[in-house]
């Protein structure tokens, strides 16, 4: 396999199938076979909150890659592209990785919850089928553990999460169990989590199991109205503010974990971006990421605004036909002033000549 | 980015082209103009909220078909009897993937699906001319400013005498030997159409911009050179220069093809130029009214119309640029009748009709223009340009 994807991959053969790349010709033979993508198998999708009542749905979905899957470390994401059946579009969103540490070409798992306005997490959950393809990038992100079983130190590990947010402080765990972790030698770990209800616990089973084991772990639920303290924290591991922490979940409990560390450079988090939200007017605030520049929205399109700001993006047609101009729309809402259709979509691909932002938008210029 | 600057053919005195060359043409009004462009901007809003699943597997169905043929066209060569089957395979396969996937991906007109193998900004396609040149004189210059003579560097792309308002030169007589030059070595006068030589020549472009645009020519021409002339004739072995001669024949094959749809799309007789001062402070209306005018049609069945990447639909083309042209053909009939309603001719003829009429264009404009007493000077309206 070695040989033949260091050939595939390689520029003469690049040379050879351009325009289209290798690729596009060895999924005409198998959807699995590629040299420089990579792709994945759905091969089991699992249900992980059959119970929970009045909460989205959350499943774990197992994913074979291809060959040319690099293998992740624990507490990375994957982004995946699906094409959602009806539209073609293909939608791209960002999933962190569940299960421990992968090797390249390994099977891993996300564990996916299906919320009400997340049109790719809701077909991943609930239509998704075994046999599912999906487009992948490489694993992305440093919320990493970067300790290892083996490594020689005293370190506590602290991991504190909410809801989904679970998903990458459980591939932490999983993975130092897994490689022999030994929790004897003063090295504890603490897990500390925040569910909704014990309906909607996801892994429930496997937390009980590592809590009633001799490992060294300390397994804290939380559950309904139990929120996130700095008191309650600081009980259960006093001298958390010099302890190695890894947070993720909603921006609200990152939010307060935050405060409790203060400037603490042993927090690391992540959390989901809260959904931008139409305002159906002109207000709101225009921002372009790259640049830092921000200002009133004005209701003009985007190019006319940035150049309102003193930017210079490249444009062409300023009427929409020439794509010249085409930028990326990270947040927000847009409407096409030829068209009047307003979009929504994260991470888009905009022509900045004729959309109008609706509300706050951020635009990557 | 605005290279834009002096035009090469300046005007002074407003003109009445659509008039002269087409006196069929009507005079909108202002009013008759915003309609008419309300409409259009109907019917492709109508389009494009219907675009979806067969407009995706189309193109899809299209890249897989392409690909069939260049595999075929390429292993073919093995077999020195089925030569003319392998340059006939691969020049389907270039044609295609120039026509249909190309031109037509590079336009942004499957940008929405959100691959990004068939997307504007990535693709590139399989041909000397490299996609960002490109997209900048054809998809931003010719597009925006179709037939504006000065500024659409594709009437007669800098070489040849398309229009009778382009002032004529001795060096002109050879126009008929340029243009069978220009079809023969189509792919090489399209990758060096931006380097708008005669431009140089007169100071109007800076070796900056020259640089800028020259760089990604040689780049892009080297790698068309060693995959076409050297790394698949050399993957033949023995066979080396029939394979060598067979792409080349193959890529002049193509060349002749897109020649003639590109120029049946705008040369035949009666599509109509602009001056800089009729497009000045231009209503949508009015860039669709040009857009009519500055284009014409080819007839044919549905593997003609596929093979020409839908460019026979040269006029909903340039009416709806991001438009996946496999909807040109539904869209030609509602933009006959709306032609229909406003008393626009619509041009359209068969292939040889309308090379015969390029063709004796090409010829005509070799010689200087005779005066002939003009037609009396309409204006194309009171005031087409305010909406």
């Amino acid at each position: 396999m070695g040989i033949a994807t260091t050939l595939l991959g390689s520029r003469a053969v690049a040379a050879l199938t351009a325009p289209h790349g290798v690729d596009r010709y060895l999924e005409m033979f198998n959807p699995m076979w590629a040299a420089t993508e990579v792709r994945a198998r759905v091969v089991d999708i699992h249900r992980e909150n059959p119970d929970a009542v009045g909460s989205a749905p959350v499943a774990t979905l197992t994913l074979q890659p291809t060959a040319t899957w690099r293998g992740h470390r624990a507490g990375q994401y994957v982004q995946v592209g699906v094409e959602l059946p009806g539209t073609a579009r293909r939608m791209t969103r960002c999933f962190s990785i569940s299960s421990a540490a992968s090797l390249p070409g390994e099977r891993f798992t996300l564990t996916i919850r299906a919320h009400d306005e997340g049109q790719v997490s809701r077909f991943l959950v609930n239509e998704a089928r075994p046999g599912q393809m999906l487009h992948l990038s490489q694993a992305e992100g440093d919320f990493t553990l970067h300790e290892s079983a083996a490594t020689p130190t005293n370190n506590r590990l602290l991991m504190i999460s909410g809801g989904s947010g679970i998903t990458p402080v459980m591939s932490q765990l999983r993975t130092l169990l897994r490689d022999g972790y030994d929790g004897h030698a003063g090295r504890k770990v603490t897990f500390l989590h925040f569910a909704r209800s014990t309906e909607d616990q996801i892994f429930a089973d496997e937390l009980a199991a590592i809590a009633a084991a001799d490992n060294g772990v300390d397994v804290h639920l939380r559950h309904g109205d139990q929120r996130f303290s700095e008191f309650e924290l600081r009980r259960l591991v006093p001298d958390f503010k010099d302890t190695d922490t890894w947070a993720c979940g909603p921006a609200g409990l990152i939010e307060l974990v935050r405060a409790a560390y203060a400037d603490s450079p042993r927090l690391r988090v992540e959390f989901f971006k809260p959904p931008a939200i139409a305002a159906g007017s002109a207000e709101g605030d225009v921002s372009f990421a790259r640049t830092g520049a921000s200002a009133e929205n004005s209701g003009a399109t985007l190019l006319e605004q940035a150049e309102a700001l003193g930017l210079r993006p490249e444009f062409g047609c300023r009427m929409g036909i020439c794509f010249t101009c085409t930028s990326r729309k990270t947040e927000g809402t847009v409407r096409n002033v030829l068209t009047g259709e307003e979009s929504s979509l994260p991470e888009e691909d905009i022509r900045i000549c004729v959309s109008a932002p609706v509300g706050d938008c951020v635009v990557d210029l | 980015m605005a290279t834009m600057t002096a035009p090469r053919t300046v005007r002074t005195k407003k003109r009445a082209t659509v008039a002269a060359t087409d006196p069929k043409s009507p005079n909108l009004t202002a009013d008759q103009l915003e309609e008419f462009g309300n409409e259009l901007d109907a019917l492709r809003q109508r389009v494009f909220a219907d675009l979806g699943e067969a407009d995706a597997a189309y193109i899809r169905m299209i890249v897989k078909r392409q690909q069939q043929f260049e595999i075929a066209g390429r292993a073919l060569f093995y077999l020195p009897p089925a030569w003319p089957l392998a340059v006939a395979a691969l020049s389907i396969s270039k044609i295609l993937e120039n026509m249909e996937i190309g031109h037509n991906v590079m336009h942004g007109q499957y940008d929405w699906m959100g691959d990004p193998k068939l997307n504007s900004r990535i693709y590139d396609w399989d041909t000397m001319a490299p996609g960002e040149n490109w997209k900048y004189g054809h998809n931003y210059i010719h597009h925006t400013y179709t037939n504006i003579l000065g500024k659409d560097r594709d009437i007669g792309y800098g070489i040849l005498r398309m229009d009778e308002d382009q002032k004529w030169h001795p060096a002109y007589l050879g126009n008929p030997l340029y243009a069978f030059l220009l079809m023969v070595f189509f792919e090489e006068g399209v990758a060096l159409h931006d380097l708008e030589i005669d431009r140089i020549r007169t100071g109007e472009r800076t070796w900056e911009q020259t640089k800028k645009v020259g760089k990604p020519i040689i780049r892009k021409v080297s790698k068309q050179v060693l995959k076409d002339y050297l790394l698949f004739p050399a993957l033949t072995g023995p066979l080396f220069l029939s394979t060598l001669a067979g792409n080349a024949v193959a890529n002049v094959i193509r060349n002749i093809w897109a020649f003639n749809i590109i120029f049946c799309g705008h040369f035949p007789a009666g599509v109509a130029t602009f001056t800089e001062e009729e497009c000045e402070n231009e209503s949508r209306g009015h860039w669709y009214y040009r857009q009519l005018l500055g284009s014409a049609n080819i007839t044919g069945g549905r593997l003609f119309h596929i093979l020409s990447g839908n460019l026979s639909h040269q006029i909903e083309h340039h009416l709806f640029p991001d438009l996946p042209a496999r909807r040109y053909p539904e869209l030609s009939v509602e933009v006959k009748a709306l032609c229909e309603k406003y008393g626009i001719e619509y041009n359209t003829g068969r292939l040889s009709k309308q090379l015969f009429s390029v063709a004796r264009k090409i010829c005509r404009l070799a010689l200087p223009t005779r005066r002939t007493p003009a037609p009396a000077p309409v204006p194309v309206a009171d005031d087409p340009l305010a909406a």
